[in-house]
């Protein structure tokens, strides 16, 4: 409740309308004490008098009446029935609702199709229908309004019941004798009000302009009595003589509506959770780039991507999470190196980080550089960057049915790919398409490509991501995760096809996993990353056969080896540190069996040549 | 496809259906006898009778809801006793100028608050998500009725740009300019609230696409960001807008009533209003239950538009 009106009150918007409401709500309450005309007195000598005229404030209407007298009466009797009208709309409604997702069956089966019904209506017919039964005036006219919003609040509500409906408390409530009338006023009601609550405040802006409409079309409050609809359809009449009695009316209702909207609206924000974790915001084209100091250019390597003490983390709120603390991956041609760690280590962050595609906000990279064929990629103008993602960097995801756009056929996302970086016609991009997918073994690939990706199995939509990631021939290929998603005789072969691509066409390979088999299939090389940090380095075969770090170790120890005898699976106790709160030194020494004081002092370096480990108490000596 | 249309409008006998029952049902409960509301309280008693003899009241209700029906499925929905005209025709005329007004209005608040909606998304916490966060706020608060009748006040009478009111100029008019200068302003005003509504739930929709991975993939594809965001994104949003713009046909077709009047717009929305003051039933009841029918249909168009766009719904 205090983070909802902590939430509420930082919302500027709502507070002005809270404010506007409350000031219009406390004149209206003092209204009977102000020393102020009657309403309905009328003096034809003074008709229309201009505002701040011979004392009168707001002036007079064609009849001479005080227009601040009738002003103020008449908001009290719009917000009276628009609030009536909310009322009797939300109880009726909430009354309706929660009967039917209760009682559920053909109960709510017949009440639902009659609610189908009223919502079938654009809400004024069946507000006119009502009136033209009842007849014209205030009262019909606020039972029209309820009636019209009544199906809304039904469905709320209903939705709401049958989530509770069946929760162990009211089972419980209904084992132990209760009937139905009390389950239902002291089990549901109670869990029901909020969400009846928050659906009144969000409506009632409405209610106060629909009652205000009908009685602008002469069909609500009736004279002498007016409210502002009706103040403002007489008015009309004289709209270009006198125009300040229309303005007047008008002005207030466009107050009282903004001033509950802005309200309801802050109100909805403040309850709706996502909104609160500030998740929806969206990412930008490229991440943002915080750099202090550029790195200096390095001598000439051979490697086509190297990465340099790369930094990325994310910023949300005041909470710094140091997803990449620092690493540093060299690729050379035709190579593939293996990025492996369990989930949360900063794997794919360091893939994505490469060609500016972490999310962002909340995604910074705070350092370091990444260099294709030795220029650096961090802080590239985006058009650089976007003329090389796709084109010199492909990437192949986690999850195809995700990754890959629902409604475009994949012959189109294809043909996209290779037409947004070479300039050939549709015809040749198509049958370039076709190609690709043979390419992959996609069989019959002329008819699949004009699937759309929900039609293919998974392990050809990840075929066709592959493609899309070969389609220009690229220097690079980032592989993120790309057999997680997938069944595991489905795996092997997208490993076998992979693999079989990168020996034909020499082209490197960057593979995040968290699978040491996938990597021994695979991977030339290997990086192991603990909490944003590469902790081990070296080839396949001596990572896997001798691991140095304890890590490492620990973790090959967690892969069961089928036929491999009665080896004993082993589970590293603990979690990974989150890492907003980095331990200092060795981020794995509270886990670390070996752990002594020493550890936890100063920085670890990451200490050898080709092979690497960022370890003092290592358990292979690696120099 | 064809399946699929097919389907829709099998489902829509039963709605047509229903809202010939509410509407029913709702005049029925009319207090008193409508003939003496036609021919007024001095009527004599025997000329009470026999009208309600020959407008078929003195049958039971059922049987009245059978014959009307049965008679509105011949095209006919009565007689207008106000206007000694039959209620078809008359709501037909009507029609086709409502038809007009909010079929503009319509077009407007689809293709500004789209466009408004995405900007505003693609730009988040920028300053023209503000602006338009701000124009959003106000556009939805003011009454149409109110805003039609300022820009009466400001771009007719004050400017003299626009005429006042009517569909055509009395003299010499009746051409589509004639229509265009004076569809302009109420089109606009009808318009406005439903523009904002728009905006504010494609700004949302456009929010919770982005940040799907299929949005990355195009990224890393090297698909330009304008294509990304009005194609990739705004495709996939429009899963979730298009629903929203059948609601808001509804909302405008429901504000016309109001433009209408102050427009002075020929259109069913002030025939109704018309009729209920006047006390011409048949004509209420047959002008509701058109409109209503009318509604249903669009529905169906949207729905169809919705398969059209999202192959997961066609199977």
């Amino acid at each position: 409740m205090s983070t909802f009106i902590k939430l509420l009150a930082r919302n500027r918007l709502a507070i002005f309308g809270a404010a506007v409401l409350g000031v219009i709500i406390l004149l209206i309450v003092v209204t009977p004490l102000l020393p102020l005309p009657d309403p309905d007195a009328t003096a034809t000598a003074d008709r229309f008098k201009r505002p701040f005229s011979d004392g009168f404030i707001l002036g007079t209407d064609h009849l001479g009446r005080d227009l601040l007298s009738r002003l103020l009466w008449g908001t009290q009797l719009s917000l009276a029935v628009g609030l009536a009208a909310a009322l009797i709309a939300g109880t009726v409604g909430a009354a309706i609702g929660i009967v039917a997702g209760y009682f559920g069956g053909r109960i709510d089966n017949v009440i639902m199709r009659a609610i189908d019904m009223l919502m079938a209506f654009p809400y004024i017919l069946l507000a006119l229908a009502i009136v033209a039964a009842l007849g014209p005036g205030l009262l019909n006219a606020l039972y029209a309004v309820a009636a019209v919003n009544i199906p809304f609040f039904a469905r709320n509500v209903r939705g709401v019941t049958v989530s509770i409906a069946h929760k162990e408390f009211v089972d419980a409530a209904r084992l132990s004798g209760m009937g139905h009338i009390r389950i239902l006023t002291t089990e549901i009601l109670p869990n029901v009000l909020p969400v009846v609550i928050i659906a009144m405040s969000t409506t009632i802006g409405w209610m106060i302009l629909e009652t205000a409409g009908l009685s602008f079309l002469g069909l609500g409050s009736q004279p002498p009595q007016a409210d502002l609809g009706s103040m403002l359809g007489e008015a009309r009449a004289a709209l270009i003589t006198a125009p300040h009695t229309s303005i007047v009316p008008g002005m207030m209702i466009l107050l009282i509506v903004m001033s509950v909207n802005l309200l309801g609206d802050g109100v909805r924000d403040a309850l709706d959770p996502r909104l609160r974790s500030g998740a929806l915001s969206r990412p930008m084209a490229a991440t943002l780039v915080r750099r202090d100091e550029t790195p200096p250019e390095e001598a000439e390597t051979e490697a086509v991507l190297s990465l340099e003490n790369l930094q990325t983390r994310f910023e949300v709120g005041s909470r710094i999470y140091r997803a990449v603390g620092g690493v540093s991956l060299a690729i050379n041609p035709g190579e593939c190196v293996g990025l492996i760690g369990e989930s949360g280590s900063g794997k794919s962050v360091t893939a994505l980080s490469v060609m500016g595609l972490v999310a962002s906000p909340p995604g910074i990279i705070t350092g370091g550089a990444v260099r294709l064929n030795g220029q650096d990629l961090i802080g590239a103008p985006y058009r650089r960057l976007r003329a090389l993602r796709g084109d010199r960097v492909a990437y192949i995801f986690q999850d195809p049915l995700s990754t890959l756009h629902p409604l475009y056929r994949v012959g189109d996302q294809l043909t996209e790919a290779i037409r947004v970086h070479h300039r050939i016609s549709r015809d040749a991009a198509h049958e370039r398409a076709v190609k690709l997918l043979e390419d992959v073994r996609i069989p019959n690939a002329r008819a699949r490509i004009r699937s759309y990706p929900h039609e293919l199995s998974g392990g050809m939509r990840q075929r066709v991501a592959i493609a899309m990631a070969l389609a220009n021939e690229p220097e690079v290929i980032i592989a993120d995760e790309p057999t997680t998603a997938l069944d595991v005789t489905v795996q092997a072969q997208i490993l076998k096809l992979l693999d079989d691509l990168r020996r034909d066409r020499g082209v490197s390979i960057l593979f995040i996993t968290h699978d040491f088999g996938v990597v021994g299939q695979l991977c030339d090389r290997v990086a192991v990353m603990y909490a944003g940090r590469i902790v081990e380095e070296g080839t396949t075969a001596e990572v896997l056969d001798a691991p140095a770090h304890p890590y490492t170790k620990r973790l090959i120890a967690c892969v069961p080896e089928l036929g491999a005898g009665r080896r004993e699976l082993h589970a590293i106790p603990g979690l990974p540190p989150a890492v907003d709160q980095l331990p200092h030194g060795c981020a794995f020494a509270p886990r670390c069996h070996k752990a002594t004081g020493l550890c936890a002092t100063s920085e670890i370096e990451l200490t050898g040549t080709g092979r690497k480990v960022r370890c003092i108490l290592p358990e292979e000596d690696v120099a | 496809m064809g399946g699929y249309i097919l389907k829709r409008l099998v489902s829509a006998v039963p709605v047509l259906l229903g809202i010939t029952v509410i509407v029913f049902a709702i005049m029925s409960l009319i207090p008193g006898d409508p003939a003496t509301a036609i021919l007024g309280s001095y009527a004599t008693p025997e000329n009470v009778e026999k009208l309600n003899r020959d407008l078929g009241l003195d049958k039971p209700l059922v049987q009245q809801y059978f014959i009307w029906i049965g008679n509105m499925l011949q095209g006919d929905f009565g007689r207008s006793f106000a206007l000694n005209r039959p209620v078809l025709d008359e709501v037909l005329d009507r029609f086709s100028a409502t038809l007009v007004l909010a079929g503009a209005a319509f077009i407007l608040c689809a293709v500004l608050g789209i466009i408004a909606g995405v900007i505003s998304a693609a730009r988040q916490y920028g300053w023209a998500d503000r602006a338009i966060t701000v124009a959003v706020i106000l556009g939805i608060s003011i009454p149409s009725f109110f805003l039609g009748m300022m820009m009466i006040l400001f771009f007719a009478v004050r400017l003299k740009w626009l005429p006042v009111s009517g569909m055509y100029a009395i003299y010499g008019g009746g051409d589509l300019p004639d229509l265009l200068r004076h569809l302009a302003m109420p089109a606009i005003a009808l318009s406005l609230v439903a523009t904002g509504v728009v905006a504010r739930l494609s700004r949302a929709a456009m929010l919770e696409v982005l940040r799907q991975d299929f949005i990355r993939t195009a990224r890393a594809k090297g698909v330009g960001e304008g294509r990304v965001i009005w194609g990739h994104a705004l495709r996939a949003a429009m899963v979730s807008i298009i629903p929203v713009l059948g609601i808001q046909a509804g909302f405008v077709l429901s504000g016309a009533v109001y433009i209408e009047i102050v427009f002075q717009w020929p259109g069913v929305g002030r025939m109704l209003v018309d009729a209920i003051l006047k006390r011409d039933l048949l004509l209420v009841q047959g002008g509701v239950v058109f409109v209503a029918a009318c509604y249903v249909f669009f529905n169906i168009v949207v729905d169809v538009a919705q398969s059209l766009l999202d192959p997961r719904i066609r199977t």
